[in-house]
């Protein structure tokens, strides 16, 4: 960071920044600024990653490190103002780590920090760092030098870089982006195309979209590579709709390259012109897939073609197009900027290079992240993610988004790269990594994946559009306990069937969930089946909620929370839930006070006090003779 | 024939026929093709302009487009009904989109849904009778970390819990006095 007079303070606002806060934040800082009377320049950044620790902050006090200040709060964030800025009191204990020249006592090195040191940032290399809407910061930072070293390169030099640095797409497919150029190079023609598919349908998965957020040139100066070494006149990005702030800041860094001749004709006096368009999806999770983004691009129904032709020989509008991933278009620009050697050092031996990762669900960081191919689950999982939530047992990651599959904890150890997440029958995916515990219900999850892909499917190809159907049909019996002999065979079989049946990635790849779990974790279906039990406890229709007699001590609270009023009970007597009301939504036991702990949920078993409305009376009797006096009969 | 299912009374409707009781006018709607050159590859920004601007694509709208651009009009509707953006009818004033993606659904997601179709008393696809809410599922934001997220209008609300859904729908917090404890 160049040195400066002023302090200057970065304000975390991507989309996660601001859900969790970011604009009171803002608020706040100004106000403490101009209370205080102080100078300061405040800068826009992008997510770094750490969303766990949103609404962040980072302070640059002249001839200091920076120090970030994470979880801020209006209040904390005006205190912290006061303290560093007016008593030069960096506050410890509200810091999380320092970055650039220099330590303060008491904090850490930002990049030191667990959930940080094994990350390599190639993509996500000015995220958090750079205002997004100021082309400057990134030509400052490295920004349009990659595109400076293409140009001086033949096209077929540019590629053989490419080549050679072992990239593969990103979008998760993981064929290698050289030798897909190659052929969209040597296709015949004087018309051609390159697209960066901005999709993200994955659900689950956020890195593309913080990627365009945080750092919209390091995607657009990789497309003006491609399309240079291609020899593209026309390009398009294809974002979904859902990412507004993605959308503004593309427009925004579009408009700031025409203005800097690096976009139109005759780029920095190249001789290559290239213009650039964006579209917007419509809602429609299959036109991720490369036939169906084109078919959309084009005005139409987004229904996918069958392959050959390749869209590097016929795409849009019949012309040779060459499509890649967000996260594949970042990591080229980064490639030109310093070499395919450089590159290659990183990653395994088919596996080049790092890979974006959204890390969420049961785990103590979630957040995005930027890893090493190669690295192990366990490192993901335990070092960067700090770990699963509240101390529970770690059941399963979940790699590749509908398309994927589950691999068990057993497995933690499994390295991270194409090849090993193939053979433990997931895949690498576009990114999503979502971690599982011993409270998720595997055959629920697998159901959850099954609705989706089922509502998105096309429904060009029967076998997807009718077997996705009867496969989430079969599941919501098994999860509402009407599983039957038989359903796990039926659904192998028609597994089998769907993959071998569908023209697309969605049909084709809709089913691994469904095998994944079968594999790993057959005896949650058989007890689902067999038993009418939900081993995780998770399944509405096959648990009961219950409140424990010996451990009840009547004090009311689950009775008013109740938002059915489903628990009946006098103060100071062993409370009832009356399972017919019940809707199984959990709130009586969020609010059991926890040194009671009585309200349990039971699964394929008969409940402790047997509750129906004939019972109420006869445990409101026992209470009553075991207590005297009671209020019996009086709603307190 | 295209049956096209009647809104509300008291706000817009829209007859089968294609006439309407308030407002498409012409104008509107030319307004927006007028920065259009009249191709197919129009057909999907021009529709998410009308939606925009209308709330929903009416089926004057339809027609009117299928003429602009030289296709049948059941091309255009063909493609209306394909895209989950495109709706038919109008949608209410305020749009809340619960998040049913992988990592929404692992923090709770399911729950949040159950306790937002309470509140307002539809289903996730429908709209208030008085028009104020419309409520829908989306397959996954990009919040993930924060899940489980919900986005009303444009503003998103993450690491949600059943007490957040009553703040946002702008109620008293529910009676919890402590009694007991």
């Amino acid at each position: 960071m160049l040195g400066s007079d002023r302090v200057r303070i970065l304000v975390g606002m991507g989309t996660c920044g601001v859900a969790a806060g970011a604009d009171e934040v803002l608020q706040a800082l100004k106000e403490g600024l101009d209370q205080n009377g102080i100078q300061a320049d405040i800068m826009h950044v992008g997510c770094i990653g750490l969303c766990y620790a949103e609404p962040l902050v980072e302070i640059i006090k002249p001839g200091r490190p920076s120090v970030m200040y994470a979880n801020l709060t209006p209040e904390v964030v005006r205190a912290v103002v006061e303290d560093y800025l007016v008593h030069d009191n960096h506050r410890p204990d509200l810091a999380l780590g320092t970055r650039g020249e220099g330590t303060l006592e008491g904090v850490p090195a930002l990049f030191d920090l667990p959930v940080l040191k094994p990350q390599v940032r190639i993509s996500l290399r000015n995220c958090g760092n750079i205002d997004p809407e100021n082309i400057d910061h990134y030509i400052a930072n490295g920004g349009y030098q990659g595109l400076a070293r293409a140009f001086k390169m033949k096209q077929q030099e540019v590629i053989d870089e490419v080549k050679a640095s072992g990239l593969r797409g990103r979008g998760g497919a993981g064929f290698l982006t050289g030798a897909k150029w190659q052929f969209c190079h040597d296709a015949p023609g004087d018309m051609k195309y390159i697209i960066c598919n901005a999709d993200e349908g994955d659900p689950g998965a956020f890195m593309d979209r913080a990627l365009l957020e945080g750092d919209p040139h390091s995607v657009l100066e990789g497309m003006l590579i491609g399309a240079y070494a291609i020899g593209a006149g026309e390009g398009y990005i294809y974002i979904r709709a859902e990412y507004p702030l993605a959308i503004r800041r593309l427009m925004g860094a579009i408009k700031q390259m025409e203005e800097y001749g690096l976009l139109g004709d005759d780029i920095m006096g190249s001789g290559f012109s290239f213009h650039l368009k964006i579209k917007e999806g419509a809602g429609a999770f299959v036109c991720g897939e490369e036939t169906a983004l084109m078919a959309s691009i084009e005005g139409k129904r987004g229904m996918p073609q069958p392959r050959p032709p390749f869209p590097a020989q016929s795409g849009l509008w019949g012309k040779p197009t060459n499509i890649n991933n967000v996260e594949t278009w970042s990591n080229v620009s980064a490639i030109l900027l310093n070499s395919a050697k450089w590159y290659a050092s990183y990653g395994t031996e088919k596996s080049k290079g790092t890979k974006n990762f959204s890390l969420a669900g049961k785990v103590m960081r979630t957040g995005l992240i930027e890893v090493p191919m190669g690295i192990t689950l366990r490192e993901i999982v335990y070092d960067i993610g700090g770990g699963v939530l509240d101390g529970k047992q770690l059941k399963a990651v979940q790699t590749g988004g509908p398309s994927g599959g589950f691999i068990p904890a057993a497995m933690i150890d499994l390295p991270v790269d194409y090849e090993s997440l193939a053979q433990a029958g997931s895949i690498m995916g576009s990114g999503g990594m979502v971690v599982v515990d011993e409270d998720t219900c595997m055959v629920d999850m697998t159901r959850f994946f099954l609705s989706f892909t089922q509502s998105e499917s096309c429904g060009k190809c029967i076998p997807c559009r009718w077997g996705t159907k009867q496969m989430l049909d079969i599941l919501e019996d098994i999860t509402g306990g009407r599983g039957r002999e038989g359903d796990i065979e039926v659904l192998l079989e028609l597994a089998e069937s769907i993959k071998d049946g569908s023209l697309c990635g969605l049909g084709q790849t809709a089913p691994n969930p469904v095998l994944t779990t079968i594999r790993y974790f057959r005896d949650e279906y058989e007890a689902h089946i067999n038993q009418k039990r939900c081993p995780a406890l998770a399944c509405r229709d096959l648990i009961t909620f219950n409140i424990l007699p010996d451990k009840c001590q009547g004090c009311g609270i689950c009775r008013r929370a109740c938002p059915v009023d489903a628990v009946s009970g006098g103060k100071r007597e062993v409370h009832v839930i009356d399972q017919d009301k019940c809707i199984k939504c959990g709130t009586c036991l969020d609010v059991c006070p926890g040194k009671f702990a009585a309200v349990v949920k039971l699964s394929g078993e008969q409940s402790p006090a047997g509750e129906t409305v004939e019972t109420v009376d006869t445990d409101v009797a026992r209470v009553k003779d075991s207590r005297q006096p009671s209020n019996v009969g009086q709603e307190v | 024939m295209v049956n096209i299912p009647m809104a509300q009374e008291g706000s817009v409707t829209v007859c089968n026929c294609g006439v309407t009781t308030e407002g498409i006018t012409e104008g509107r709607l030319d307004g927006i093709l007028a920065s259009y050159k009249g191709v197919e590859s129009e057909l999907i920004p021009i529709l998410q302009k009308v939606q925009q601007e209308f709330g929903y694509v009416p089926e004057a709208a339809i027609k009117r487009i299928s003429e602009f651009l030289h296709l049948p009009q059941i091309t255009v509707f063909g493609v209306v009904t394909f895209y989950a953006q495109f709706k038919l009818v109008p949608i209410g004033r305020n749009v809340i989109r619960v998040c049913r993606g992988t990592a929404c659904h692992v923090r709770g997601g399911a729950r949040i849904l159950t306790e937002m179709e309470g509140k307002l008393g539809v289903k996730a696809g429908e709209t208030t009778p008085d028009m104020e809410y419309s409520l829908e599922t989306v397959a996954c934001i990009g919040a993930c970390a924060l899940s489980p997220a919900v986005v009303v209008n444009d503003k998103v609300h993450g690491r949600m819990t059943i007490k957040k859904v009553g703040d946002i729908l702008g109620e008293k917090p529910r009676d919890a006095d402590v009694d007991g404890n």
